[in-house]
C-alpha cells in the first residue's frame, strides 16, 4: 500500500502520549484501537491499553453513557498502566465523550478529533447537539478539530458506521509517523472472512486515512521505539492466562459465561484442542465448579474461571474442596459489585468473598498477579500449589488486567511446568487418604485407578482414613491439620521487596493491576524528594512474611485499593465507624499496625495522577 | 521387561474378586429402608462383572441415598447436596477406563439437582444413573419431595402436598437426547438387579428410578403395590429387561414394549393407573460428549510443549511476519 500524498508535517519527538478512539459500541474502535496497539508494540514501543466497554452489546446510539472504544497509552519505555489524561483523542461523535470528560480521561489540551458529519445531518436537534456540544468542548479548553471522517468514507463504502474504523486507524498511523505499508497485510488478515472486496474496501479506507491526516494534521508526533534485546510478546492478561492454564498442562477449563472472566474461556475454546484439552461450558457456575472438581478428584487438575456473581454461587463447592482438600484452580476475574453490579468494569472487591466467602473455617491459598506477564506464570504456581498444598489456589485477577494489553519477555517454556501423568501406581493400603503429616498437615491422595487407596471423599467431617467422624477431638485436629498447610507455604515465602527506600515517611500497600499505577506515583513524588515507597503483594493467603517489620520502618502506612472504603469526615464516619477497605482490613487485623486506606470505585484504573495526589495530600496531614 | 526374554514374562495370576471386595462400611440405613436392596445389587453386579474396585468411582450427593458410596468398597465421592451428576461428569470427562455409578435421592436429583439432572441426561456421558425415589426427604425427617403425591402429609406441608408430584420418568423422557430410561422396585431383587444390569451395559447416561419404601416416612406410599403385583406393569423386551420364570410369572401384567419407541414410552410413563417397571427408553445412537471430553488423551507433553510455542508465536512482538 502506498501512500500518493507528500510527507506532511514534520513530527515532534516525544516520550509517550495517551490516545484514546471513542464511538457508539459496534463502530469497532475497539478493533481499531487493538490494531493500533498491535503496531506499536510490534513497533518496539511500550504500550499499555484499556478497553472502554458500555455494558450493553449496543446501546442508543449517541448516548453519553454509550461510549466504547479503546484507550492506548503510547511510549518509549515500557509502561505499567494506562496514564492519567489522554492527550489525543478520536471521536466518532461528539455525544460518547461526555462519558470521557466525567471520569476525568480528558482535560483541557486534549487534543480532539471528532466527526463532523453530524454538522450537517438532517435532524436540526443532532446539528444543534453537535454545535453546542464543540463549544462546550471548546471552553473547557479541548483543542477540537473538526474531521470530515463520515464524509470520505462514503468515497468507499455506503455504510460508513463500518468503514470509520480503518479510516481513524490510517489516520492514527500518520499522525504518529507509523510505516503505512505494514498494515495493509494486517487488515486482510483481520477482514479475510468477510471476502475480497471487504478487505479492498477496508485497505482503500485506511489509505485515504492516513493520506487524509498527512495532508491535514497539523501536529504529528514520533514515540521512538526502545531497544529491547528479549524476544517479547505481547496479549492481553486473559489470554496471558488462559496460554498460563496449557503451560501449567491443565487439561479442563469448566466454565460458565461470565463478563468479563469469558474472554480466557474463548481463547482457551480456540486453542486448548492443540494441547489435547477441552473446555467445558456448564450449565451453570455451580456445575462448572463441580464438574472440575470432579476432573481434579480423577487425577486431572482442572480450572474454573468465573468473576463476582460466579464467584458467589461456587463457594459450598469451594467450602468442599477445602475440606475434602481437592486440587482446583479458581481463577476469579474481578469486576465491580456487589451482586451484578458493574459487569464490564474494574473492582478490587472480591478479596474477602475470595477469602471467607464459604461456611465454616475455610483456609485457602489465594494470589493475585499485578501484571500481565504475572497472569500467565501464576496459572504454573496455581497449579503446583494446588497439588503440593492438596486444595483449592484463588488466582484473582480483575477487569483491568484481563482487557489491558502490555508487552513481557517471552516466557520459555519448560516441560516440568506441565502437570505430571496421572499416578496409576499401586497404593500402600497401610497409608490412609488423608496420613496429615504431624508437622506440615500435608498428605498425598489416592487417585482412582490406584488399587490399594480406594476411598470415599467427603464434604462430612472426617479421620485420616476419610471416614465421617464427629468425634470433637478428630474435628480439631483435622482443621488444624487444614490451616497448618498454610502457615507451612508462608514458611517458604520470601518477603516481599520494597519499591524505594526502605525507611521514610508513607508506605503505601497495593495488591492485583495497580502495580504499575502505584509505582508510578512513587516515582513522581519521589522524584521531588518525598520520601514515599511502596509494596505489593501477590500472595493474599497466606500473606507474605515480614510485613509488620517493613511497616515498622514507615511513619505512615496506607493502602490503595479499588474497592469500597468509608471517608473519615462524611456524616456519621469517623475514625470509629469507618469501614476499611479490604487489603486494609486484613493487614491491620494481621499486624496490629494503624494503617490507613485510600480506595475508590470509578469502575476504571486508578491513574498514576489521582494516587500521586492522595498520596501528597496523606504526606501533607501527616507534616501538619 | 527389562533384562527378560519376552517368553519368560511371568502372568499374573487373574484377580477374582469376591463380594466382599466390594463391601465398605456397614450400611446405617434403617432396618427395612430399600437402599439396602440397591446397594446389594449393586455390589453382586459389580461382583458378576468383575469390575476393579480401583477403577469404580460411586458418586453421590447428600440425603439418605448418598451415603451409598461409604458401604462400597471402590473409590468413592460423597458431594454436595444436589450436585452428584456435575462431579461425575467432571470424573468421567478424562477418565474412559473408570465404571461410574451416580446415586442420588428424589430430593437431591429431582429439587436441589433439577438442572444438572436435566442438563446430564443431556450430555449422555457412560454413566450409570441411579435415583432412590422413595417421595420423601428422610435424612432431614419427613419434609415434602417434589415426586410425593398430593395430600401426603409431612412435616413442612401438615396439611398434605400441595402439588402434583414430578414424574422422573417423564421428565427425562422429554430431555432432548436422553438414551436410557428405565424404572424398578427395590423389592423385587431379580427386576431390580437385570434392570441395573442393563443400564451399566448401555454406554451413555442410563437413568434408573427405583421406587422404594421409607421404613419411616412413606411405607404407606409403596407397600400396596409391593402387596400387589397387579398394580405394576411388567415391560418386557429383548432389548430391555427380560425376567426368567418363576419371577416373570409373579407379575400378573405384562407387556412387551420395544424400547426404541419413545411415543410409546412416554405413554406408558404417563400411566397413573399402573406402575410401569422395566425399560421404557433406549437409543444406541444419541450423541455421547464424553467421546468429546476425551478428545486428546493421547496428545504427548512435547506435542504440547510444541502446540504452546506456536501458540506464543502468534503474540511475538519481534519476528512476526
Amino acid at each position: 500500500m502506498s501512500s500518493g500524498v507528500a510527507s506532511g508535517t514534520k513530527p515532534q519527538i516525544i516520550t509517550e502520549h495517551v490516545i484514546e478512539i471513542i464511538s457508539d459500541s459496534g463502530e469497532g474502535a475497539q478493533t481499531c484501537g487493538q490494531m493500533f496497539a498491535d503496531l506499536c508494540a510490534r513497533n518496539g514501543n511500550g504500550i499499555w491499553t484499556v478497553e472502554i466497554i458500555p455494558a450493553e452489546i449496543q446501546p442508543p446510539a449517541r448516548s453519553r453513557a454509550g461510549a466504547s472504544g479503546y484507550r492506548i497509552r503510547l511510549g518509549s519505555k515500557p509502561l505499567t498502566n494506562a496514564g492519567d489524561y489522554a492527550d489525543l483523542v478520536i471521536a466518532f461523535n461528539e455525544q460518547v465523550l461526555y462519558s470521557r470528560l466525567d471520569s476525568k480521561a480528558l482535560h483541557g489540551g486534549t487534543l480532539l478529533f471528532v466527526d463532523k458529519s453530524w454538522a450537517e445531518n438532517p435532524d436540526p436537534g443532532i446539528r444543534r447537539k453537535y454545535n453546542e456540544a464543540v463549544n462546550e468542548f471548546r471552553e473547557r479548553g479541548l483543542v477540537v478539530t473538526e474531521v470530515p471522517i463520515e464524509q470520505e468514507c462514503r468515497k468507499f463504502t455506503d455504510d460508513p458506521r463500518k468503514g470509520k474504523n480503518m479510516w481513524v486507524l490510517g489516520m492514527l498511523c500518520a499522525t504518529y509517523d507509523f510505516d503505512p505499508s505494514a498494515v495493509g497485510a494486517e487488515i486482510a488478515k483481520r477482514f479475510a472472512r468477510k471476502g475480497e472486496a471487504s478487505v479492498k474496501q477496508n485497505q482503500a479506507l485506511f489509505t485515504d486515512g492516513y493520506d487524509w491526516a498527512l495532508e491535514n494534521v497539523a501536529l504529528r508526533f514520533h514515540v521512538p521505539p526502545h531497544e529491547s534485546t528479549t524476544p517479547m510478546v505481547v496479549m492481553n492478561g486473559n489470554q496471558a492466562l488462559a496460554l498460563g492454564v496449557m503451560a501449567a498442562g491443565i487439561e479442563v477449563c469448566s466454565m460458565y459465561p461470565i463478563t468479563p472472566a469469558t474472554s480466557a474461556s474463548h481463547f482457551l475454546a480456540s486453542t486448548i484442542e492443540q494441547t489435547g484439552g477441552i473446555v467445558h461450558q456448564a450449565e451453570d457456575e455451580i456445575a462448572a465448579i463441580g464438574f472440575a472438581i470432579g476432573c481434579s478428584y480423577a487425577g486431572k487438575t482442572a480450572v474454573t474461571i468465573t468473576s463476582g456473581p460466579g464467584l458467589a454461587l461456587k463457594t459450598e463447592f469451594l467450602g468442599y474442596a477445602v475440606m475434602a482438600e481437592v486440587p482446583l484452580v479458581i481463577v476469579v476475574v474481578q469486576r465491580g459489585g456487589p451482586s451484578t453490579g458493574l459487569p464490564t468494569k474494574i473492582e478490587q472487591g472480591d478479596l474477602f468473598a475470595a477469602l471467607y466467602a464459604s461456611p465454616g473455617d475455610v483456609p485457602k491459598i489465594v494470589i493475585a498477579p499485578a501484571t500481565i506477564e504475572e497472569c500467565f506464570h501464576f496459572m504454573i504456581t496455581a497449579r503446583k500449589l494446588a497439588e503440593d498444598f492438596r486444595g483449592p489456589v484463588m488466582v484473582l485477577s480483575d477487569a483491568n488486567l484481563a482487557t489491558g494489553q502490555k508487552p513481557f519477555p517471552r516466557p520459555e517454556l519448560r516441560e516440568s511446568w506441565l502437570a505430571p501423568p496421572v499416578d496409576q501406581s499401586p497404593w500402600n493400603p497401610e497409608v490412609p487418604p488423608f496420613a496429615w503429616d504431624k508437622e506440615t498437615g500435608l498428605s498425598r491422595r489416592p487417585i482412582p485407578g490406584q488399587r490399594g487407596g480406594e476411598y470415599v471423599i467427603t464434604g462430612l467431617a472426617h479421620d485420616e482414613e476419610s471416614h465421617v467422624a464427629y468425634d470433637s477431638q478428630i474435628n480439631q485436629r483435622s482443621m488444624e491439620m487444614r490451616s497448618r498447610k498454610l502457615a507451612v507455604l508462608r514458611s517458604a515465602l520470601k518477603p516481599p521487596k520494597v519499591y524505594g527506600d526502605n525507611t521514610g515517611d508513607l508506605l503505601v500497600v497495593g495488591w492485583g493491576s495497580t502495580l504499575g499505577a502505584i509505582e508510578e506515583a512513587v516515582d513522581r513524588l519521589r522524584a521531588e524528594g518525598l520520601k514515599v515507597s511502596s509494596v505489593h503483594l501477590r500472595f493474599l493467603s497466606p500473606m507474605e512474611p515480614g510485613l509488620k517489620e517493613i511497616f515498622g520502618r514507615f511513619h505512615k502506612v496506607m493502602t490503595i485499593e479499588i474497592n469500597y472504603s468509608d471517608d473519615v469526615g462524611q456524616p456519621y464516619i469517623t475514625e470509629d465507624s469507618r469501614r476499611y477497605s479490604q487489603l486494609a482490613q486484613l493487614l491491620r487485623a494481621q499486624t496490629l499496625v494503624d494503617i490507613d486506606c485510600w480506595s475508590r470505585v470509578p469502575g476504571s484504573p486508578l491513574p498514576p495522577g489521582v494516587i500521586e495526589e492522595q498520596l501528597r495530600q496523606r504526606l501533607t496531614r501527616r507534616e501538619s | 521387561m527389562y533384562g527378560l526374554k519376552k517368553e519368560w514374562e511371568i502372568e499374573a495370576p487373574a484377580r477374582e474378586c469376591t463380594l466382599e471386595d466390594y463391601v465398605g462400611a456397614e450400611a446405617r440405613w434403617c432396618p427395612g429402608c430399600g437402599d439396602h436392596a440397591v446397594l446389594s445389587t449393586v455390589q453382586r453386579l459389580a461382583r458378576d462383572l468383575q469390575l476393579p474396585p480401583e477403577k469404580t468411582v460411586v458418586v453421590s450427593g447428600i440425603g439418605c441415598s448418598s451415603r451409598f458410596p461409604h458401604y462400597m468398597k471402590t473409590y468413592g465421592f460423597h458431594g454436595l447436596h444436589g450436585r452428584a451428576l456435575p462431579v461425575a461428569e467432571g470424573v468421567r470427562s478424562r477418565r474412559p477406563d473408570l465404571d461410574i455409578f451416580v446415586v442420588t435421592g428424589d430430593g437431591d436429583c429431582c429439587a436441589i439437582g433439577a438442572g444438572h439432572w436435566i442438563h446430564g441426561i443431556r450430555y449422555n456421558m457412560d454413566l450409570t444413573i441411579l435415583l432412590l425415589d422413595n417421595n420423601v426427604y428422610g435424612l432431614t425427617k419427613n419434609q415434602t419431595s417434589p415426586t410425593s403425591r398430593v395430600g401426603e402429609k409431612s412435616n413442612t406441608q401438615p396439611h398434605g402436598s400441595f402439588f402434583a408430584p414430578l414424574n422422573p420418568i417423564s421428565v427425562v423422557l422429554g430431555i432432548a437426547n436422553a438414551s436410557f430410561v428405565a424404572q424398578t422396585v427395590d423389592w423385587n431383587p431379580p427386576h431390580l438387579y437385570a434392570t441395573i444390569r442393563a443400564a451399566h451395559e448401555h454406554k451413555g447416561a442410563s437413568f434408573v428410578r427405583v421406587l422404594q419404601r421409607c421404613p419411616h416416612f412413606s411405607s404407606h406410599v409403596f407397600a400396596p403395590v409391593q402387596e400387589d403385583f397387579s398394580q405394576m406393569l411388567l415391560m418386557e423386551s429383548e432389548r430391555g429387561v427380560k425376567l426368567a420364570e418363576p419371577i416373570r410369572g409373579m407379575f400378573p401384567r405384562t407387556l412387551e414394549h420395544d424400547p426404541r419407541d419413545l411415543s410409546k414410552a412416554r405413554e406408558l410413563a404417563d400411566r397413573t393407573d399402573v406402575y410401569p417397571i422395566g425399560v421404557f427408553y433406549k437409543n444406541d445412537n444419541a450423541s455421547r460428549y464424553d467421546t468429546v471430553t476425551q478428545q486428546g488423551l493421547e496428545i504427548t507433553r512435547a506435542e504440547k510443549m510444541a502446540a504452546i510455542n506456536g501458540m506464543l508465536d502468534r503474540f511475538a512482538v519481534q519476528g512476526r511476519n
